[in-house]
C-alpha cells in the first residue's frame, strides 16, 4: 500500500537541518513564516532581512533572496529595499537585543513612517549568540551572564514590551505578541504571521509579530523546563494578544 | 552643450546625482550640507524619485545599504559628525560589496567643532573610516563644475567596483556659486545580476559580509585587496600644471587648491618656476605622479586645511631625499595666497636635503 506524505517542509524552507539548539523556537518561527510565504505564493518576490544574532543564519534555511543587515539596522535596510521595490514583500527577522536595544530607534521610526514591511521579533529574553547576556526583555530577577544576581529594576530597569510600545503608533497596522511553547499557541502564532503578511500584501502599513521563544542553552534549563518558564513567568511579563489589527478598507 | 548657469555647489552636486540616474536619497539634516536635502526634497519627486528624511545618519546609511542591495543608485549626504555615525554602515557596505554614494560636505572638527570649512576628514575618508580592511573610493572636487562632474563619476566608479564612494568637499565648495555647464554624459546603467529583487525564475541570492568558515574571511579580504590594487592602477585622477625646471611643486586638494592656484599665479608673475599637482582621487591617491614630479623638482610644498593629513600620503609618495614642507591651517580659516607665496619664496631660498617641517598658516 502506498504511503501518503501528510507532513512536509514548506517549499520556502530548504531541506537542511537547523543549527539551533534543542528546544530553541527559532526553527518553529522559521517554519511558520515559510508556510505563510507559501500560502500567499510570494516566495519569488519576498526578500528577508535578518538582524545579527542566532537568526542571522536564516539565509541558510529560507529559499529566497536574503540581505544581511548591521546589528539593529534591519528596519532601515528594509526601508531602502521597500522604497526601491514597492511590489516586493520585505520582512526583517530580529532578536530582542537587535530590535529592542541597539535597533530601538530604527524600528520605532520605521513603524512610525508606516513603512509597508513586516517585522518578526524573536523575544527569548536573552542575548543568544553572544552567550547569554541581559537583553532589554530580560525578566526581573532573571540571571544572565551580565546580571549574575538577577535583573534588578533599580539598576537595570524593566523588561521592554515592544508590541505594546509599537501598537499605538499611527503607522502601525498590525502588532501582536504570540508564543510558540504549545501546539495551541503555535496555531495562534500561524494566524498572526498570516495576517501580518496579508497586511503588507494589501499595502496597509507596518506589521509586527513578537514571538515568545525559549533559549534553553542560555536559560540553563531543559526544553521542558523552558516551556514551563514561558507558561509561567514569561507570559506574566509579556501578555499575549493582538494589540493592533487595522481593518481592511 | 547646455547653457551656462550659476549654481551653488550643493545644488550642482544634486543635479549631478540626478544626471547619474540616481533616484533615492536618504539623509539627516546637518550644517553645512542642508542645501542638498532641501533641494532634493523638491527635485526628486519631479523625476519620480524618493526622498526620505531619516531619523539619524545611522538609519540613512542603512537605507542606502538596502537600496543599493536592491540594485538602485542611491545617495546620502552629511557632514563630519554625521559621517562618523555612518562608519558602521560603510564598513558593512564595503564588506558586502555594495555600491552607493556618500557626500561629506566637511566642517571643522573634532567633536561638534564648528561649521566652517575644513579638510580634517581626509584621513577618515581615505583610510576606510569604519572597522576592517577596506577603502572608500574618494573624489575631491575643487569647483562647482566638479561638484557636478565628479558626482556622476563617483556613481560610475561605485558601480564598476561594487564599493561605496565618497565625494569629499567642504563648506566652501558646498556654499559657493560659480558658473557651470550641465552636460550629462549618456546614461548607461550597468547590469547588476547580484542585486536582490526576489528569486523569480532564478536561484535565491544572498548579500552578506559574515564569513565564519575557516579561512573564508581571509580569502574575502584578499579579494577586496585585489579590487583596491586595481583601483590604484586604473582609476587615479590627478590634475597637474607643470613647467620646465621647476623650483617648487605645490600639492593641494579641494577648496584649498583654489587658493594655491592663486598663489601659483603670483609666484609665476615674480619669475618663480612653480608646478602644481592636485589629487582629485584622494583614494586611490596619485602616488606615482607625486613620486615622479617630486623627483624632477626636489622641493615640495603641501598646503591643506588641517594639521597635516594628505601630508602623510605625500610623504609616503615623495621621491627619496626631497625637501618637503607643509603649510597648514586646520580649517575655520583659509590659507591666503599671500601666505602661500611667502612660503614658496622661503622654500626656494632653502637649501637642498631632507626637510619635513610643518608651518602654520
Amino acid at each position: 500500500m502506498a504511503l501518503t506524505k501528510v507532513f512536509t517542509r514548506p517549499d520556502s524552507l530548504r531541506d537542511i537541518n537547523f543549527h539551533f539548539c534543542p528546544g530553541c523556537h527559532h526553527g518553529t518561527a522559521h517554519r511558520l513564516i515559510c508556510e505563510a510565504i507559501d500560502y500567499y505564493g510570494i516566495r519569488e518576490r519576498t526578500i528577508g532581512i535578518p538582524g545579527v544574532g542566532c537568526g542571522v543564519f536564516l539565509y541558510n534555511y529560507f529559499d529566497l533572496d536574503v540581505c544581511e543587515a548591521p546589528h539593529g539596522r534591519a528596519p532601515a535596510v528594509a526601508t531602502g529595499f521597500k522604497r526601491v521595490l514597492p511590489q516586493n514583500i520585505i520582512f526583517t527577522y530580529q532578536g530582542d537585543g537587535d530590535l529592542g536595544s541597539i535597533g530601538m530607534s530604527e524600528v520605532i521610526h520605521t513603524a512610525n513612517r508606516g513603512e509597508n514591511i513586516t517585522v518578526f521579533f524573536i523575544n527569548n529574553s536573552v542575548y543568544g549568540m553572544t552567550g547569554g547576556q541581559m537583553a532589554p526583555t530580560t525578566l526581573l530577577g532573571q540571571r544572565t551572564t551580565t546580571t549574575p544576581y538577577g535583573r534588578d529594576f533599580r539598576t537595570e530597569g524593566y523588561p521592554i514590551r515592544m508590541a505594546e510600545m509599537l501598537a499605538p503608533l499611527e503607522g502601525v497596522a498590525f502588532a501582536a505578541r504570540v508564543s510558540l511553547h504549545t501546539p495551541t499557541q503555535v496555531k495562534k502564532a500561524r494566524k498572526a504571521v498570516l495576517r501580518a503578511l496579508d497586511i503588507q500584501i494589501k499595502n496597509m502599513g507596518f506589521s509586527f509579530v513578537e514571538f515568545l521563544c525559549a533559549c534553553p542553552t542560555n536559560w540553563g534549563l531543559s526544553p521542558r523546563q523552558c516551556i514551563e518558564k514561558i507558561d509561567g513567568e514569561m507570559l506574566q511579563s509579556f501578555p499575549l494578544g493582538t494589540y493592533k489589527n487595522r481593518q481592511d478598507s | 552643450m547646455s547653457e551656462r548657469q550659476i549654481l551653488k555647489g550643493c545644488v550642482a552636486l544634486a543635479e549631478g546625482a540626478i544626471a547619474a540616474g540616481y533616484r533615492f536619497y536618504f539623509g539627516y539634516p546637518i550644517t553645512p550640507q542642508n542645501d542638498i536635502p532641501e533641494y532634493l526634497s523638491a527635485r526628486l519627486p519631479q523625476v519620480g524619485g524618493v526622498f526620505i528624511q531619516a531619523e539619524s545618519e545611522v538609519a540613512s546609511i542603512n537605507m542606502l545599504l538596502g537600496a543599493a542591495a536592491a540594485g538602485a543608485r542611491a545617495m546620502t549626504s552629511s557632514s563630519g559628525p554625521g559621517i562618523s555615525l555612518m562608519q558602521e554602515g560603510l564598513s558593512y557596505m564595503a564588506g558586502s560589496e555594495l555600491p552607493g554614494l556618500v557626500v561629506n560636505i566637511t566642517r571643522i572638527g573634532p567633536g561638534l567643532g564648528g561649521i566652517a570649512a575644513s579638510q580634517g576628514d581626509y584621513r577618515q575618508a581615505t583610510r576606510g573610516g569604519g572597522h576592517g580592511d577596506y577603502h572608500l573610493i574618494v573624489l575631491a572636487p575643487n569647483s562647482v563644475q566638479e561638484m557636478y562632474d565628479l558626482t556622476i563619476k563617483a556613481f560610475y566608479l561605485a558601480d564598476k567596483y561594487r564599493n561605496p564612494a565618497m565625494i569629499l568637499a567642504d563648506a566652501i565648495l558646498g556654499q559657493m556659486k560659480e558658473p557651470i555647464f550641465l552636460n550629462p554624459p549618456p546614461l548607461v546603467l550597468p547590469e547588476k545580476p547580484w542585486a536582490l529583487t526576489g528569486a523569480r525564475g532564478k536561484k535565491a541570492q544572498l548579500i552578506k559580509s559574515l564569513y565564519l568558515a575557516d579561512g573564508e574571511m581571509e580569502q574575502h579580504n584578499w579579494h577586496l585587496y585585489e579590487k583596491y590594487r586595481r583601483l590604484e592602477r586604473e582609476e587615479v585622477l590627478v590634475e597637474t600644471d607643470l613647467q620646465e625646471k621647476m623650483d617648487v611643486l605645490l600639492v593641494s586638494f579641494g577648496s584649498c587648491s583654489r587658493m594655491v592656484q592663486s598663489a601659483l599665479d603670483l609666484a609665476r608673475s615674480r619669475g618663480i618656476r612653480v608646478g602644481f599637482l592636485r589629487p582629485i582621487s584622494l583614494y586611490p591617491f596619485p602616488q606615482q605622479a607625486v613620486r615622479e614630479v617630486s623627483r624632477e623638482v626636489g622641493k615640495v610644498l603641501v598646503v591643506e586645511m588641517n594639521t597635516g593629513q594628505m601630508w602623510d600620503d605625500v610623504r609616503l609618495s615623495l621621491y627619496p631625499g626631497c625637501r618637503a614642507r607643509l603649510l597648514a591651517r586646520p580649517g575655520g580659516g583659509i590659507p591666503a595666497p599671500g601666505q602661500i607665496l611667502a612660503e614658496i619664496e622661503n622654500l626656494v631660498k632653502a637649501g637642498d636635503g631632507i626637510d619635513e617641517s610643518v608651518h602654520q598658516a
